[in-house]
C-alpha cells in the first residue's frame, strides 16, 4: 500500500514539512521507508543510521511526535489513514533534515571521571566478580547511546539547562561506573553539583523512550540521587563524618 | 596549496572500530599525537553489530585450553592458507587483549568462581568465547571509547577519507571531507592506520551497515599497497529472512552455542547429513552428545550446527536449493526446543540471548522462546584485505598500517567466530604500537598539490552532472550483479559476466550525477562509496576466477575439490602502471617446524 509521510526538511536556519508517498511492504520499519524516498525521490535527505537492528543508536528521531529509532519502528504499529510525520531530534540543534548535532554528549562524556578499578584480585592480574553483582551494571552498560532519552527529558527539552544538567544518559553512564564491583572513584559530588542530579524530578520519560528498556530512574537515577542525599543531606551521617574525621586527625 | 583546513598528526588512524580505536589508544600511549578519524559517529562503527564474543584461550571454563590449540582451531578453520604468524601471534595475545578490557571497565558474564565467562561457537574446540549476553560487541566497543576519550586523541567524527597523500613511496597523510559542511580537510601525518572494516554493501543481502563500502581497501589499492585473498568473503549461515526489509540482519551464532537446532521443512537436523572429514572425529554423531556439548560435558563433541561457517552456509543453500527449506527461503532455527531438556528454559533464553529475542519480537512478531526462527546466508566478512607485515602491520608502502577486518592474513580461507573481535584487538594495539614507533623515526613528508587537487575534482565531478544518473540505482544494480555472480556458489561463466558488467558499472557511476548541495549529502557520500565498492568488487571476482579450487569460504561449483595446487598460495592484487588490476599468485610463507607440530598434536 502506499503511504504518506510529511518529512521536516531544512537546516539551522529553518526548515518545513514536506509530502513524499511511498509503497509500503510488510515487515517494513520507518528507516525502510525513509531509504526509500532517499533512493527515488530525495537523494539528498540527510538522516544518521548504521546497523539497523537497534544496537547503533544511530537514526534516533521523532515519529508522530514520539521519540524512537527509526529502524526499530514497525510501519504496521503507526497510524497509517494519516501521513506519519518525522522531524529531528528536538532538544538538539539541527545540521539538516533529520540530523542534529549531538556533539554536546560526546562534550560531557569526557568530563566525566574514567573507570579507576582496585588493584587485581589474583596473582594473574584478574578479578573476581559474582554474576549478581554485575546484572544492575551490565543493564547499565546496554546503552547504545541514541540520546532519545536526552531528546525526551524536559530539564534539557524545555528547559535547556545543558549547562547545568547532564541528562538520563549520563545519569546512567555515572551509575554504571558507581555500581561496577571493582570502581574505586567517588564522583557523588560533582553528581549534586556540576552534573545537576538534583534537576530531575522523576517523571520517567526518559526510561519509557529507552530502546533498551533500561530501568533508567527506578535503577539508575533514584539509587544515585540516594547516594548523593546520605552523604550530603542526612544529618546523622554528616555529624557522623565530622566525628570519623576527627579522630582520624 | 589549495586553502583546506590542514591537521597534523603523528599517527593518522582511519576508522574508529574496535581495530581502530585500540590502535589509537596505543599509539596515544606511546606518546605521539594522534587523530581518529570515524566514517559514523564514534561508538556507531560496526563493532557494534558482533554478537557472540571474542575468542581468547583464557582456560576459565576448559583448563584443557590453550594458544595452542586455539592456534590450530584457527589455522583448520583456516584451511591452513593463513599467514600462520598472525594466528600465532593472534591465539597467544588474544588472552592479555581480553583481561585489558575488563581492566578497563569492561563487564563480562561471570563464571560461578567469578572469572570472565567463555562460550561454545563454531569450530572452536573448546568454550573459548569471552561475552557479555549476546551485546560483546557493544560492551568492547564502548569499553574502548570510554577508555579512549581520555587519552587525548584528536576524534573526528563524519569524516570520510577520499584519498591516501604520498610522498615518493611513503603514506604521508589523507585527503577527506567533513560530512556536516562538506568541506574538504587535509590531514598530514608520519603514519597512517587504516581500519576501515568490510565490503559487505558490495552484496545485497548482508548484515553490514552502510558504511562496510571497502574504503581502507580501495584507499590502499589506489596508493599502491597489494590486496590478498579477497576471494573469501563470509557468508554468515545465519541472517534473518523476512520479513524483506530486515533481510540479511546478524543471528548470532551464539544461538546455536546455547544449544540452537537448524532443521529443514521436514524437521530433519540436516547438519548430520554432511560432516566434513577432517572434523567428523570432532563431530557428535548423535543429537543427544551434540545437546550434552552445549551443556559443557567435557567428554562430549561439538553438535554439527557447530562447524565452521563456510560449511554451514553450503549446507543451507543445498536444503534450499533442493525444496527442502523454509517458506521465506531459509531453514528453521530453534532454541525454543531447549524447554524440553531445561527447566525456567524462556528465561534463560531470554537471558543469554537478549538481542536476539527482542530483534524478532519487534521486527518478525517471533517469539524465539516459542517458535524456529528463519534463516539463511548473508554477506558478513571478508577474510582478504590489505597485505601486511603479520608482526607491525605496515603494508608495502611505508607509513602505511592495516588492522582489523581491511587487512588480511590471519584468517586465511575461512574465520572462525569470535576470532575478528580478538583480531581487532591483537592486530590493532601492533598496529598502534608501531605506527606509534615509525612516526617517531620519521618526520612529515611533504604534500603535494597535485595529488589533492585531482582528489578534490574527482570528488566534485558528479555536482557538474546533476542530470546525470542516480548512484544509489547503480550502487543497488552491482549489489545485485555481486549477489548472482559471485557469491556463496561461484562458477567461471558467471564471474566472466560479473567482469564484464562491473566495468560497465564503472561507466554509469563516471556520468552519475547528484541534486543538492555539499552540506550532508547522503547522494554524494554513494557516489563516493560507490566507487570504492567498485574497485573492491573486481579484486573480489578477479581473486575468485584466479583461485580455481573449493577451500573455505570459495566454493566453485566448476572445480568442487580442493586442490593441492592452491593449497600453498594466496592470491595478490595489485594496481598495474597502466592502472589496471593485476592479480597474481605467491607462495605462503613456510610455517616453522614447532608450528607444523602444534598443528599435527591437534588434529
Amino acid at each position: 500500500m502506499n503511504v504518506q509521510f510529511r518529512i521536516w526538511r531544512g537546516d539551522a536556519n529553518g526548515g518545513t514539512f514536506r509530502d513524499y508517498t511511498t509503497e509500503c511492504s510488510e515487515g517494513m520499519v520507518v528507516l525502510d521507508a525513509v531509504h526509500a524516498i532517499q533512493r527515488t525521490q530525495a537523494p539528498d535527505l540527510a538522516c544518521r543510521w548504521n546497523c539497523k537492528a537497534g544496537k547503533c543508536g544511530s537514526c534516533s528521531a521523532e515519529v508522530n511526535g514520539m521519540p524512537k529509532l527509526m529502524c526499530m519502528t514497525r510501519m504496521s504499529d503507526l497510524p497509517l489513514e494519516k501521513p506519519v510525520t518525522i522531524e529531528p531530534m528536538k532538544a538538539f540543534p539541527v545540521i539538516k533534515d533529520l540530523v542534529t548535532d549531538v556533539s554536546w554528549n560526546f562534550r560531557l562524556k569526557k568530563k566525566i571521571k574514567p573507570f579507576k578499578p582496585r588493584p587485581p584480585d589474583a596473582p594473574d592480574r584478574t578479578w573476581r566478580m559474582q554474576q549478581e553483582d554485575i546484572d544492575r551494571v551490565q543493564e547499565f552498560r546496554k546503552c547504545i547511546e541514541c540520546f532519545l532519552c536526552q531528546d525526551v527529558c524536559h530539564v534539557l527539552r524545555d528547559h535547556g539547562m545543558y549547562e547545568k544538567f547532564i541528562g538520563p544518559r549520563f545519569l546512567i553512564h555515572v551509575a554504571a561506573l558507581e555500581m561496577h564491583p571493582l570502581d574505586t572513584e567517588d564522583r557523588i559530588e560533582e553528581l549534586r553539583s556540576a552534573q545537576g542530579i538534583g534537576y530531575c524530578n522523576i517523571t520517567k520519560c526518559c526510561t519509557k523512550v529507552c530502546p533498551e528498556s533500561i530501568e533508567i530512574t527506578d535503577n539508575g537515577i533514584i539509587p544515585l540521587k540516594e547516594r548523593v542525599v546520605d552523604k550530603f543531606y542526612d544529618p546523622l551521617g554528616w555529624f557522623w563524618r565530622c566525628l570519623k574525621k576527627k579522630s582520624e586527625d | 596549496m589549495p586553502d583546506y583546513e590542514t591537521f597534523e598528526h603523528d599517527v593518522l588512524v582511519i576508522g574508529a572500530g574496535g581495530a581502530g580505536l585500540r590502535a589509537a589508544i596505543e599509539a596515544s600511549v606511546a606518546g605521539v599525537r594522534v587523530g581518529l578519524v570515524c566514517k559514523s559517529l564514534l561508538g556507531k562503527a560496526h563493532t557494534v553489530m558482533a554478537e557472540g564474543g571474542i575468542a581468547a584461550a583464557l582456560a576459565n571454563v576448559d583448563e584443557r585450553d590453550n594458544w595452542k590449540v586455539h592456534f590450530a582451531d584457527t589455522m583448520r578453520g583456516g584451511q591452513y592458507v593463513n599467514q600462520w604468524r598472525m594466528a600465532e601471534l593472534h591465539a597467544k595475545e588474544a588472552p592479555d587483549r581480553v583481561r585489558e578490557l575488563e581492566a578497563w571497565g569492561a563487564v563480562f558474564d561471570r563464571t560461578k568462581d567469578g572469572r570472565i565467562l567463555q562460550r561454545h561457537f563454531g569450530g572452536h574446540k573448546y568454550p573459548r568465547l569471552a561475552h557479555v549476553g549476546d551485546r560483546t560487541g557493544l560492551e568492547m566497543i564502548r569499553t574502548l571509547q570510554d577508555h579512549g576519550v581520555h587519552q587525548g586523541i584528536d576524534v573526528y567524527m563524519e569524516h570520510t577519507i577520499l584519498s591516501l597523500l604520498k610522498d615518493g613511496d611513503r603514506v604521508v597523510g589523507a585527503f577527506g571531507y567533513e560530512r556536516e559542511r562538506g568541506r574538504f580537510k587535509i590531514f598530514r601525518a608520519k603514519a597512517v592506520v587504516l581500519a576501515t572494516g568490510g565490503i559487505g554493501r558490495a552484496y545485497k543481502i548482508t548484515s553490514n551497515s552502510w558504511e562496510y563500502t571497502g574504503d581502507g581497501h580501495a584507499l590502499a589499492y589506489e596508493a599502491g599497497a597489494e590486496l590478498i585473498d579477497m576471494e573469501f568473503i563470509q557468508f554468515h549461515p545465519t541472517g534473518m529472512v523476512w520479513p524483506p526489509s530486515v533481510m540479511g540482519i546478524l543471528v548470532t551464532e551464539g544461538v546455536r552455542g546455547e544449544g540452537g537446532i537448524l532443521t529443514n521443512k521436514e524437521g530433519k537436523r540436516f547438519m548430520f547429513e554432511s560432516i566434513p572429514e577432517n572434523y567428523r572425529h570432532q563431530t557428535a554423531d548423535n543429537e543427544e552428545e551434540g545437546w550434552r556439548y552445549c551443556q559443557g560435558h567435557k567428554d562430549a563433541r561439538r553438535p554439527p550446527e557447530l562447524l565452521t561457517r563456510d560449511h554451514v552456509s553450503r549446507c543451507i543453500v543445498r536444503e534450499t536449493r533442493e525444496g527442502r527449506g523454509s517458506p521465506h527461503g531459509g531453514v528453521f532455527l530453534d532454541i525454543s526446543w531447549i524447554k524440553s531438556k531445561i527447566p525456567n528454559a524462556t528465561e534463560h533464553i531470554k537471558r543469554k540471548l537478549p538481542s536476539m529475542y527482542h530483534q524478532f519480537k519487534q521486527l518478525a512478531d517471533i517469539d524465539i522462546t516459542e517458535q524456529p526462527m528463519e534463516v539463511g546466508p548473508t554477506t558478513h566478512y571478508i577474510m582478504g584485505g590489505v597485505r601486511v607485515d603479520s608482526d607491525t602491520q605496515m603494508s608495502r608502502m611505508p607509513g602505511l598500517f592495516a588492522a582489523g577486518e581491511c587487512a588480511a592474513g590471519i584468517n586465511g580461507a575461512n574465520r572462525l567466530g569470535g576470532n575478528s573481535l580478538s583480531d581487532l584487538l591483537v592486530f590493532g594495539k601492533r598496529a598502534g604500537e608501531f605506527a606509534a614507533k615509525f612516526a617517531k623515526q620519521n618526520s612529515l613528508g611533504e604534500i603535494h598539490n597535485s595529488q589533492i587537487e585531482s582528489a578534490a575534482r574527482e570528488a566534485l565531478a558528479p555536482f557538474d552532472q546533476g542530470d546525470g544518473e542516480n548512484p544509489y540505482q547503480i550502487q543497488m544494480d552491482l549489489q545485485e550483479l555481486m549477489q548472482n555472480n559471485v557469491g556463496i556458489v561461484r562458477t567461471e561463466s558467471e564471474m566472466q559476466y560479473a567482469l564484464d558488467q562491473l566495468q560497465q558499472l564503472k561507466q554509469r557511476a563516471n556520468h552519475a550525477g547528484i541534486t543538492g548541495n555539499r552540506e550532508y549529502n547522503p547522494g554524494w557520500h554513494t557516489m563516493i562509496d560507490l566507487r570504492n565498492l567498485l574497485t573492491v568488487s573486481e579484486a573480489i571476482t578477479r581473486g575468485a576466477l584466479e583461485r580455481r579450487e573449493s577451500r573455505g569460504a570459495q566454493f566453485r561449483e566448476d572445480y568442487p575439490e580442493k586442490d593441492d595446487r592452491f593449497s600453498k598460495v594466496n592470491t595478490i592484487i595489485s594496481k598495474a602502471d597502466d592502472g589496471s588490476m593485476r592479480i597474481r599468485l605467491e607462495p605462503l610463507p613456510r610455517m616453522p617446524d614447532y608450528l607444523k607440530e602444534v598443528v599435527e598434536e591437534n588434529r
